[in-house]
């Protein structure tokens, strides 16, 4: 088992793992919760076209953010797989 | 040719293209039968994933509930997809390296233990019959109304075909028959949809439509969302956009609803056991990513669709008079989903906010009692009002019906009018008249996608387009769970847990023998609804965010959850959230209001309250009880690992 300052690989891509979900989860919530349901009466004062703001992020925007947030999650993983291939490759 | 020719030519193409499908597609491995040979390319199990999840519901009837409630439909539409979020980061990528085949499967091993494995069994059955059911019914209603055969012969129908599909080609016939339903759904919505948006702001695209000027009409130029909002103010109804208005729901039943469906549809055993069917990870992953797209076609057109049928709806009914109300809306009246009551009678079609009468419509007939007959000429099958509009039974329009209608004999009312009969229905008549509807007009949510094509004048073979695809809607999901099912008996309860040494051969058979069973019932249930189908919904989802979500997410997360804390968690999460559900819909229907409701959560939400008890209970029991044994630790530690080839000990089961 390796030291909290040397790390194997499979420690570091767990720990980006965790940390590239965290951000996208945080970005789930601030366009749903937030954008679509919390602040929504207040983005509702600002229109996009013929959209008030906090009504679009909650019957469109958030769902084309969730459609984004999950391609990013695959390129990332891909990313972050094929480095932890290399570096085990290498040693 | 007619509609209904349309309709026999089309269902019966898309019913010959699945079975076909399926004697294409036959297994005889279980491997093949419960995960189709782990060998379905990400993107087309994004589009089985789509079809599987995507019900008769999110096509009949989704457009509907967003064109009668505003803003407040987002719950639907957030909460139905943003669960893909949590299912692809969270979820599918590590239940497919776990390499099992279900989901009681993945719960059993990890919590190493057979009490899980039953506890998992029992949701897994219980949330997929609820939900089967609805669909069955789904495919008969489609049957009866655009097929003129009844709700029964259509149920079976639909069964036969499932049966022949899901017996014969297991999970890799649902799979390419999904693939196939998907399309033939995503057109039939698609089309109307664009029509629609092109005939009313000039723009292809129906999210580009729903933001854009209308081009014809009353109101030339001005933003369709801005008109339906005009029009609302004018007619007294809370705004189409305004937050927390038309669906009146609090922002706090809002938060917990979308958050209990995310959660809910991140743990519906029929969309997770789908990522058990790709080659690996990887394509678990991507194929998240691709069902989520290929919904969100739908999904993001449903909420323009509702627009373009609510401000089509209004102009063309609202203020009209019933002679010249246009036929697509006495077509539908024939049919008993729109309903018309002159309350004020002067021949106008007022469309108000609120109820037009208490309940749904009751039609009167012939058939009926004394009061209606009075005022049904003979041999005439329903009863007509002054106007021509059909009559209703409901308390509301009853006084009327006896007390003003020209139509009624006189000679006939002395007949019948005993002095106890009058001061009977006099003192029914004072008791309804403290309610004052201000409302005309009924309108049933499933006729904003079913009569879309007509309200926009499209030709025939379109509307029996929209009958092919809420019938691929309905059986895609159908089938999907029957799978579910199928596996939890076969493989969860009778290859794990009460036949250890059965063959292949004989498993296979199970799995067969539990999917026809399966069918049946749901087939039984459809003819036979129970009559708390709608009440139920809730509760699938509710079962699905407070049982299997938070172990699956801590069973992965964190090693050290204990099998005594995953029990615990599971069962303190389904017993909170099926009490609230059980009191508030069946035990004390009368007190459910928000002002008796835990923090104003309603028991369409009370699923995330669930779910967040399961949390904290599994985590606390398992600070106080043995962390589980080494090889489930390895193998917890094997699904993170960027690749991983074979799980070890994951197929021992300790001895209790």
């Amino acid at each position: 088992m390796a030291s909290e300052e040397n790390p194997t690989p499979a420690q570091i891509h767990w720990k980006r793992n965790l940390q590239l979900v965290g951000g996208l989860l945080t970005v789930w919530f601030i366009v749903s919760y937030g954008c679509g349901i919390l602040w929504v009466e207040e983005l509702n004062a600002y229109f996009m076209g013929g959209f008030p703001l906090g009504f679009w992020f909650a019957q469109q925007g958030s769902m084309v953010v969730f459609i984004l947030l999950i391609a990013l999650y695959c390129v990332r993983m891909d990313a972050l797989d094929k480095a932890a291939r290399e570096s085990e490759e290498q040693s | 040719m007619s509609i209904q020719g349309w309709t026999y030519l089309f269902v019966g193409l898309s019913f010959a293209l699945y079975i076909s499908i399926a004697i294409a597609t036959r297994v005889k491995s279980t491997k093949g039968f419960y995960v189709a040979g782990q060998g379905v390319p990400a993107i087309y199990n994004g589009m089985a994933t789509a079809a599987d999840w995507m019900s008769a519901a999110s096509f009949i009837s989704m457009a509907g509930l967003l064109s009668f409630m505003g803003y407040d439909g987002s719950i639907y539409l957030m909460g139905w997809t943003g669960g893909y979020v949590l299912l692809a980061l969270l979820l599918a990528p590590y239940l497919r390296k776990f390499g099992k085949y279900t989901v009681p499967d993945f719960v059993g091993d990890r919590y190493y233990s057979n009490a899980a494995r039953s506890v998992a069994v029992f949701c897994a059955i219980f949330i997929s019959f609820t939900y089967v059911a609805g669909q069955m019914r789904g495919v008969g209603v489609v049957f009866s109304r655009f097929l003129e055969v009844d709700i029964e012969s259509g149920v079976v129908i639909g069964m036969a075909i499932v049966f022949v599909y899901a017996t014969l080609g297991g999970m890799k016939g649902i799979t390419w028959t999904q693939v196939a339903q998907y399309w033939v759904l995503i057109i039939a919505f698609l089309i109307p949809a664009v029509s629609i948006s092109n005939q009313m702001t000039g723009s292809m695209i129906p999210q580009v439509g729903f933001g854009s000027e209308v081009i014809e009409g009353t109101r030339p130029g001005v933003y369709l969302l801005e008109m339906v909002d005009q029009i609302h103010r004018e007619l007294g109804f809370p705004e189409f956009t305004g937050a927390f208005g038309m669906g009146h729901k609090s922002m706090i039943d809002m938060l917990a609803i979308t958050l209990a469906l995310m959660v809910g549809t991140a743990g519906l055993p029929h969309v997770i056991i789908r990522f058990y069917t790709v080659k690996n990870v990887r394509a678990a992953r991507w194929s998240a990513f691709w069902a989520l797209l290929f919904i969100g076609l739908l999904y993001t057109s449903a909420p323009a669709v509702a627009v373009f049928a609510r401000a089509n709806l209004i102009e063309t009914v609202s203020n009209t008079r019933y002679e010249d109300a246009p036929t697509w809306f006495k077509n539908w009246e024939d049919s008993g989903l729109i309903a018309w009551v002159d309350h004020d009678q002067d021949g106008r079609i007022d469309f108000r906010p609120g109820p037009a009468f208490k309940g749904k419509p009751n039609f009167a007939t012939n058939q009926d009692g004394h009061e209606t007959r009075l005022t049904c000429p003979e041999g005439q099958s329903d009863c007509r009002g002054l106007w021509g509009q059909r009559k209703l039974l409901n308390a509301a329009s009853l006084p009327r019906v006896l007390v003003r209608d020209p139509g009624a004999s006189d000679q006939a009312l002395g007949a019948l009018m005993t002095p106890e009969k009058a001061a009977a229905i006099q003192a029914q008549y004072d008791s309804i008249k403290l309610e004052t509807f201000h409302n005309e007009l009924y309108v049933d949510k499933d006729i904003i996608v079913l009569a879309n094509p007509e309200i926009a004048d499209l030709p025939f073979w379109v509307v029996a387009l929209v009958a092919a695809g809420a019938l691929a809607a309905a059986l895609s999901t159908a089938a999907g769970l029957l799978m579910v099912i199928s596996s939890a008996v076969a493989h969860d309860l009778g290859k794990k847990m009460l036949k250890p040494d059965m063959t292949e051969k004989e498993e296979l058979r199970w799995a067969r023998m539990a999917a026809g069973g399966a069918v049946i019932i749901a087939g039984y249930l459809g003819i036979n609804p129970p009559g708390f189908v709608a009440q139920v919904v809730a509760f699938a989802f509710g079962l699905a965010a407070s049982s299997f979500f938070p172990i699956i997410v801590l069973g992965i997360f964190s090693k050290r959850t204990s099998k005594e804390g995953g029990i615990a968690g599971m069962l303190s999460g389904i017993v909170f959230t099926a009490s609230y559900i059980i009191y508030f819909k069946f035990i004390a229907p009368s007190s459910n209001t928000a002002e008796h409701w835990l923090w104003g959560i309603s028991p369409e939400g009370i699923g995330s309250v669930g779910m967040v008890l399961n949390f904290v209970v599994t985590m606390t029991v398992t600070r106080f009880t043995p962390p589980p044994p080494d090889y489930v630790q390895a193998n917890v530690a094997a699904i993170r690992l960027p690749s991983v080839e074979k799980l070890e000990g994951a197929d021992e089961m300790p001895a209790h």
